[in-house]
């Protein structure tokens, strides 16, 4: 609308001809706002390995002191609250922004200025919580925050409430997505995508949203209180007056054990994607994989104290839950087995998708068994908080995650920039991070059932534990490693030109009908579909009855339409930008109580985003 | 036919040495302090005794699993010059009935020995048992024998085959007690008084470490078990009773500089002082350790400690009391009289 020279009084502009930076900072389009989380969780990424390198480095020797404890405890802090908040759930979200219109059919999502919104929040309260490292303020009481640690009597610096008001930031991003996904994975799907037709990936990504919708609050209570106990004097974890730091607990894994699911589900809907389209055959049991993920979502909130098996809940709880913990064992193996089901009798190709996917299972298997493992409550005892932990859950985190989110890269990489990223390189990535992985997370098994506790920056040469620990941090490097091909392979790959093709996978579903990288609009017109793995079913039309294929070809070709795509704003971005002013002015109020003029001024930019918002022409 | 050969082979090799490591490490474990597949008493046999049935039906899951995954992944390979469709196969009621009702089966059976050890672990109301406190603090260990009028640091002595109850407690953050060839892991919760047992066969020293995340020296909160045979319990038990020594010629510098110091403000000696922050120092050359046992205790590492304590133990609670060298070494001397 760039005639409107004069605004109306009281309506406020859309944006018209922009910069190049100003386009991102504006757009609304969810392939960009996609592409925006995708890189900037990979940057967080590479921010959390380093933190990572420079742990191994430390505990590479017995007895060392390279860094100070002060030190190790912010980096172990931020390694895991980075991996998880800001690597793990944005890139998830980068799939579900890029992939979820493409695959129901959609031109976006249901409300594109959210979605602007949800990445800006989640970039700025990154931003905020690593911004600690340069007051020297970094969190360092565990990604978990145990009460009463965390409160000013034993965490007096600032270093908490970075982390409580980084967090609550954060989380605020998913919560402001989760409804948004939820929302256009209900009513955005093309005509005759009916939910038993959704592709399984969007079928994870449902469940993983309504997980955020159900399990962020509950992080929130908590943490709320912990900031009411920090800068206003609340009791709720303090022990004198008689508040009870268990309480932290049974809210932090409440939000927890969902969280976990949170972090796999994504990534197993991106498996249920590759290994059909590799080995050319449908999904093996595609109603018992999707119905496997529901009840996996639903039993996630009935786990959450298999967290708290030594805090001394009693013979009942720890029975029960150790129960419902191995109960949930079963639809995880239910899926293993449907997956290898699926390679079985196909026409595997292998490329580098696949190899990721695979590993993903074969890692998962060893992180589901362990798992079982932990479920053994007088078993667990022994080793609960000790590195066998740190290596089940790297299992189901790295070996599950994030090799599925890899593959998930390698995968709609063609589909998101118009190119194939180098077969040959990809290859190097995938051997040389599965052999790094193990050699980082299998000693973690060994350490761990020798006694070796978590989180202990230095340990004595007399507990033998010096040989696993050096073999360990070898394995870090030859990650590292991996990575730095994985990023030239990037680099090379966007230098070439976009020749991938629409469809270089021979793919099965809708975003593969639509040119590489999309247009705007996605679909120049809306699909019809006709059956589960739409594209698929009409490449085996074709192949084997023509004439219905045509047939089929005529049906859809009904209803041209107008196409009506939302045009940039500005305010989003503003209104995420009252959030990490009032997030400094909550932490530094104690300082000077004039601050807290930084916590107004955020309200205030808050208000005039969404009055800017709200009087938007359409 | 070569390649595959190749391929084959690299895959037997990878497998059978994986299989070896996995067994060579489960089957012998090792002489670690804290080697949890090592137990020394029942507590600790107990929990090993369940492990072990479950490495096993992993390990046997495990190959079978991966194999078929690695196997189906080679044998289903596509075929370079190759068109095929495969059958489009969408899926097999009587085989997904099956593989959900395994796995339940075999976890319901897991189940049952687990719930049963979980209450045969239960504190119970044993026969003479000797009641321990356990108090948790930023990071190092107080263990009080209440019925035996006794208050130590960092080194709980308890005498073998009898049945020892703990009650865990914190006078700030949560820590947790864990030894691991005694007894796996309990919280100790602030406000809460969590209840375990140990016992321990056989004579020994067994290492233990907090394992609940508790702050910048969580690493430094270590603590080690005596099992000592009953009689030489009772003589333990009758020194740890006993006045502190006389300060005697030599010592008599050091005894002033601690009863006119800042000492007296955290430390108890018995008949001298009855400061509670810090541990009881009353017998303190009694004990083979120091500053949450990562010290031991000899007269160079004492010197250093009291030289600085936060380069020893970062953030502890005893500041650099900026003592002179000869204020340090005359304390020093006096402390490790301290029989």
């Amino acid at each position: 609308m760039a005639t409107l020279a004069r605004p109306m009084p009281g309506v406020s502009q859309r944006p018209s001809r922009l910069t190049y930076l100003w386009s991102w900072i504006t757009t609304v389009d969810h392939k960009r706002i996609g592409m925006l989380y995708l890189t900037t969780s990979m940057f967080f990424f590479l921010v959390g390995g380093s933190e990572a390198l420079v742990l191994r480095i430390q505990l590479a020797r017995p007895d060392q002191r390279l860094i100070s404890a002060d030190l190790y405890n912010s980096l172990f802090t931020m390694h895991a609250t980075t991996m998880i908040f800001l690597v793990v759930m944005p890139m998830g979200a980068a799939f579900f922004n890029f992939m979820i219109p493409l695959m129901i059919g959609a031109r976006d999502v249901a409300f594109p200025r959210l979605n602007a919104l949800s990445y800006w929040i989640y970039l700025f309260g990154a931003i905020l919580i690593n911004t600690g490292w340069l007051t020297n303020a970094a969190p360092n009481d565990g990604w978990f925050g145990y009460a009463n640690l965390t409160t000013l009597a034993y965490s007096p610096g600032h270093n908490q409430d970075y982390w409580f008001v980084g967090l609550q930031i954060v989380g605020l991003a998913s919560l402001i997505a989760s409804f948004n996904f939820i929302v256009t994975i209900l009513n955005m799907r093309a005509p005759g995508m009916r939910l038993m037709r959704m592709p399984v990936f969007v079928w994870m990504s449902l469940v993983t949203n309504v997980l955020l919708a159900l399990a962020l609050p509950v992080i929130t209570v908590a943490l709320l209180e912990l900031m009411f106990d920090r800068l206003f004097a609340a009791n709720f974890f303090n022990v004198a007056k008689g508040g009870d730091p268990v309480l932290w607990q049974h809210l932090f894994w409440l939000f927890g054990h969902p969280e976990v699911y949170i972090m796999i589900l994504p990534a197993m809907g991106i498996v249920s994607e590759v290994l059909p389209t590799f080995s050319r055959k449908p999904l093996f049991g595609y109603p018992v994989v999707v119905f496997s993920g529901v009840a996996i979502g639903v039993m996630s909130w009935g786990v959450w104290a298999h967290h708290m098996f030594t805090t001394g809940l009693g013979s009942t709880a720890n029975s029960a839950f150790a129960v419902s913990t191995m109960l949930i064992a079963v639809p995880t193996g239910v899926k293993i087995f449907n997956w290898i089901a699926t390679l079985w009798d196909g026409d595997i190709r292998l490329k580098t998708p696949l190899y990721f996917s695979i590993g993903f299972v074969a890692m998962f298997i060893i992180g589901g068994l362990s798992g079982v493992t932990h479920a053994v409550v007088p078993s667990d005892w022994e080793q609960h908080q000790t590195y066998y932990i740190v290596a089940h859950f790297h299992y189901v985190l790295f070996g599950g995650s994030i090799f599925g989110l890899f593959s998930g890269i390698y995968y709609w990489f063609p589909k998101m920039t118009g190119r194939l990223l180098s077969e040959k390189i990809g290859l190097w990535h995938f051997w040389l991070m599965l052999i790094g992985f193990n050699l980082t997370f299998g000693p973690f098994h060994l350490l761990g059932l020798d006694g070796m506790p978590r989180r202990i920056y230095t340990y004595a040469a007399g507990n033998g534990w010096g040989f696993w620990n050096g073999v360990s941090s070898d394995g870090a490097f030859i990650i590292a490693f991996s990575i730095l091909l994985f990023l030239v392979n990037v680099a090379r790959t966007m230098r070439k030109p976009a020749d991938a093709g629409d469809d270089p996978w021979d793919g099965r579903t809708l975003e593969w009908t639509i040119p590489s990288p999309p247009p705007e609009y996605n679909f120049a017109r809306i699909p019809v579909v006709q059956a589960r793995d739409p594209l698929w079913h009409q490449k085996l039309l074709r192949r084997f009855s023509p004439l219905r294929a045509d047939q089929a070809e005529v049906e859809s070709e009904h209803g041209e339409e107008h196409i009506h795509m939302p045009a940039p704003s500005y305010y989003p971005f503003l209104t995420a930008l009252g959030l990490p002013l009032m997030g400094y002015g909550l932490i530094y109020q104690s300082e000077s109580k004039g601050l807290f003029a930084l916590v107004v001024l955020g309200v205030v930019v808050i208000l005039l985003g969404a009055y800017g918002w709200a009087t938007e022409p359409s | 036919m070569t390649a595959r050969k190749r391929y084959l082979r690299a895959l037997v090799i990878t497998a059978t040495s994986l299989a070896v490591i996995l067994m060579s490490t489960a089957c012998f474990g090792s002489s670690n302090p804290q080697d949890t597949l090592a137990p020394r008493g029942p507590v600790a046999a107990d929990e090993k005794g369940l492990f072990y049935p479950i490495f096993w039906i992993a390990v046997v899951v495990f190959f079978l699993v991966e194999g078929i995954l690695v196997f189906a992944m080679y044998r289903f390979r596509h075929r370079q010059g190759t068109d095929v469709i495969p059958k489009q196969v969408h899926g097999n009621t009587r085989a997904e009935i099956a593989w959900t009702i395994a796995p339940t089966l075999l976890l319901a059976l897991i189940s049952i020995p687990t719930v049963a050890t979980v209450y045969h672990l239960a504190p119970t109301k044993a026969n003479n048992p000797l009641n321990v406190t356990v108090v948790g603090h930023q990071w190092w260990w107080e263990f009080q024998y209440p019925d035996l009028g006794v208050v130590t640091a960092n080194e709980l002595h308890i005498p073998t085959k009898r049945h020892i109850n703990l009650v865990l407690n914190s006078i700030d953050v949560i820590h947790a007690f864990y030894v691991p060839q005694l007894a796996g892991q309990l919280d100790v919760v602030p406000g809460h008084n969590n209840e375990m047992y140990i016992e321990a066969n056989n004579p020994g020293d067994y290492s233990g470490q907090c394992t609940q995340f508790c702050g910048t020296s969580h690493a430094f909160m270590r603590f080690r078990v005596v099992a000592d045979q009953p009689g030489d319990f009772d003589s333990w038990v009758a020194a740890q009773k006993a006045d502190p020594v006389a300060p005697g010629a030599s010592t008599q510098a050091g005894a002033r500089a601690f009863a006119t110091g800042a000492c007296i403000g955290c430390h108890t000696i018995k008949g001298v002082s009855q400061g509670k922050v810090g541990p009881d120092l009353t017998h303190f050359a009694s004990r083979t350790t120091f500053a949450g046992s990562s010290l031991t205790n000899e007269a160079a590492n004492v010197q250093k400690w009291i030289h600085d304590p936060q380069s020893v133990k970062p953030d502890a609670k005893m500041p650099n009391l900026h003592l002179s060298d000869d204020e340090i070494a005359s304390l020093v001397t006096y402390l490790e009289s301290l029989k």
